[in-house]
């Protein structure tokens, strides 16, 4: 077990109201030094809103937040120290340079002054910025100025580095290269990233949380996540195929259902053992096996089944 | 802290063009108005003259040429202001200052002293004019000082008007036009309320630099224009909280 010092961030009973509307429900949070969690969710489920309040942007209607053991309602100003955010719209100032913006940047942290050119400079190699110092914010593609986003999420070196949908509008270059970067990041801080991009939490979360319509509805690790989603399911085709009171009867296997075409799908059975005893009736009672495929639940399988009641959710693969 | 975020602004001034027209402008209208003063005086000097006690060259060049100023930077105040709050509203960058370990309060000082900086070029200028009459002849320090301690003063309680406005809107022409509109009306309650006792000529920024612009620096006038600055930062400041719990 870590020691308790090592949880960076911890939320209890979050809650948001807007009207009569309820943006975020009784949300509770946990991050350990070191860890990169995963806020997953459809559009309007809530995943922005959390991340605003979590860094002091929002004031919650009930719930409290602690930061490395600082309460960040009742002490902002230290507590937003530990802090780094990139807000879902990068807050740029377009008509400053890379190297005034994160020197402006620094001094917002209350950066020692002689310490700042140096986190400038960090900041600027991490996120690959190292040779745009020079340029105006408004001149950067959109991938450059989400890493100078980034950049100024890090400068500071908080404890707690909290994006939103860090990768969203860039080519599949420029994404694994800020994956990349956010797992380097997790050695020695924590991360919070939301995104709507199931690829993306496998890639470098560990763990996950999903949510909709302002509710946890999933909570993990990557490895569960991984784990739910192979709910065994094995597909079996015969040239001749049996009723399904007859295929119960002669395999023993209850969790199954016939679909058209001869073919049998069965449901959460381990593979190992069900694959052997099938072959051997399939032989025995002649039904000329044409056909044993296992089946991943893919994961927008699992993130669809969570998040049903919504028809217009939209995935990316 | 406000010193970072007064200089961010007052650098990020120079980089509209908006800016620079605004300076260019009132410099050249000021000059134009105080020469014209000027002439105007050294024509009449000869009739004054006769007086007992005529009217000094400071009193008419240099204190009609900053009150006319002190109108006229109602128009640059309002262009001005109109972006301070409202483009980082309209432009999600009030999250960097928000989520920064600084207080609403520091945002609102820092803005308004960014502001309040470029503002003071103008008038330095004017005060250098002002002090050229030095030049051919003897001139009213003290009166000088008066007029230019006045406008700074009404600029800073112009200045709070207009970033609180700015404070309310994510429009920035919105939060301009709103400015330009509460400042030509208490011009208007200066201009259109003659009996100089009355509550509504005592409510106009205008009346109390025109006390100090005749040279009395009055406490009541002071404290007014201070009073006026420091209750519109705190009221930005109290928006700017407020955002927080609604946005």
């Amino acid at each position: 077990m870590l020691p308790p010092n090592d949880i960076t961030l911890s939320a209890l009973h979050l809650t948001r109201r807007y009207g009569a509307g309820l943006a975020v429900a009784e949300l509770d949070l946990e991050l350990r030094r070191g860890e990169v969690l995963g806020l997953l969710g459809p559009n309007g489920a809530g995943k922005s809103t959390s991340l605003q309040m979590l860094t002091g942007n929002l004031a919650p209607s009930s719930g409290s937040i602690t930061i490395c053991g600082i309460d960040l309602l009742e002490h902002p100003q230290r507590a937003k120290a530990k802090i780094g955010y990139l807000p879902e719209i990068p807050p740029l100032y377009r008509e400053l340079t890379v190297e005034e913006f994160l020197t402006f940047c620094a001094r917002l942290h209350r950066l020692p002054r002689a310490k700042i050119a140096q986190a400038v400079h960090t900041a600027k190699a991490r996120c690959g910025l190292g040779d745009m110092g020079r340029r105006l914010i408004a001149h950067l593609s959109k991938g450059y100025q989400q890493r100078v986003g980034i950049a100024q999420a890090i400068l500071h070196a908080p404890d707690v580095v909290i994006l939103d949908e860090p990768t969203v509008g860039l080519d599949p270059n420029q994404m694994r290269d800020i994956r990349a970067l956010i797992r380097e990041l997790s050695v020695g801080h924590s991360v919070i990233l939301s995104t709507h991009i199931l690829a993306e939490v496998e890639a470098v979360c560990d763990r996950v949380k999903i949510m909709h319509r302002g509710k946890i509805v999933f909570s993990d690790s990557i490895d569960g996540l991984r784990h739910s989603r192979q709910t065994e399911m094995l597909l079996v085709g015969f040239a001749r195929p049996p009723t399904l009171a007859e295929f119960t009867q002669a395999t023993g296997i209850s969790a199954v259902k016939r679909l058209e075409d001869g073919l049998f799908q069965i449901h959460d059975a381990p593979q190992s053992t069900l694959t052997e005893t099938i072959t051997q009736v399939a032989a025995a009672q002649d039904w000329g096996l044409t056909q044993l495929m296992p089946q991943h639940t893919s994961l927008e399988d699992v993130f669809s089944e969570l998040t049903r009641t919504d028809n217009t959710i939209k995935t990316s693969p | 802290m406000i010193a970072t975020l007064a200089w961010k602004e007052f650098r990020t001034l120079f980089t509209s063009p908006l800016a620079w027209i605004i300076l260019a402008m009132v410099q050249f209208i000021l000059a134009v108005v105080f020469f014209w003063y000027l002439s105007q005086y050294l024509e009449i000097l000869p009739r004054i003259q006769q007086l007992t006690n005529p009217p000094g060259v400071t009193e008419v060049v240099v204190s009609g040429s900053f009150y006319f100023a002190a109108i006229l930077l109602q128009v640059a105040v309002a262009l001005l202001s109109m972006r301070l709050l409202s483009d980082e509203y309209r432009n999600r960058t009030i999250a960097l200052l928000l989520s920064a370990p600084i207080s609403s309060a520091e945002i609102a000082l820092g803005k308004f002293c960014g502001l309040f900086l470029f503002l003071l070029l103008p008038v330095v200028l004017l005060t250098l004019m002002s002090a050229s009459l030095a030049l051919g002849g003897t001139v009213d320090w003290g009166l000088i000082g008066a007029n230019l301690l006045g406008l700074m003063l009404l600029l800073a309680a112009y200045s709070a008007l207009g970033l609180f406005i700015s404070s309310l809107t994510a429009h920035p022409l919105l939060a301009g036009f709103g400015t330009l509109m509460a400042l030509i009306f208490l011009l208007l309650l200066n201009l259109l309320v003659t009996d100089p006792n009355a509550t509504t000529h005592y409510l106009s920024f205008l009346s109390h630099f025109e006390m100090m612009a005749r040279g009395m620096i009055d406490t009541t006038s002071l404290a007014f224009l201070l009073i006026v600055t420091a209750t519109f930062l705190i009221l930005t400041s109290k928006v700017l909280e407020r955002r927080r719990m609604q946005s």
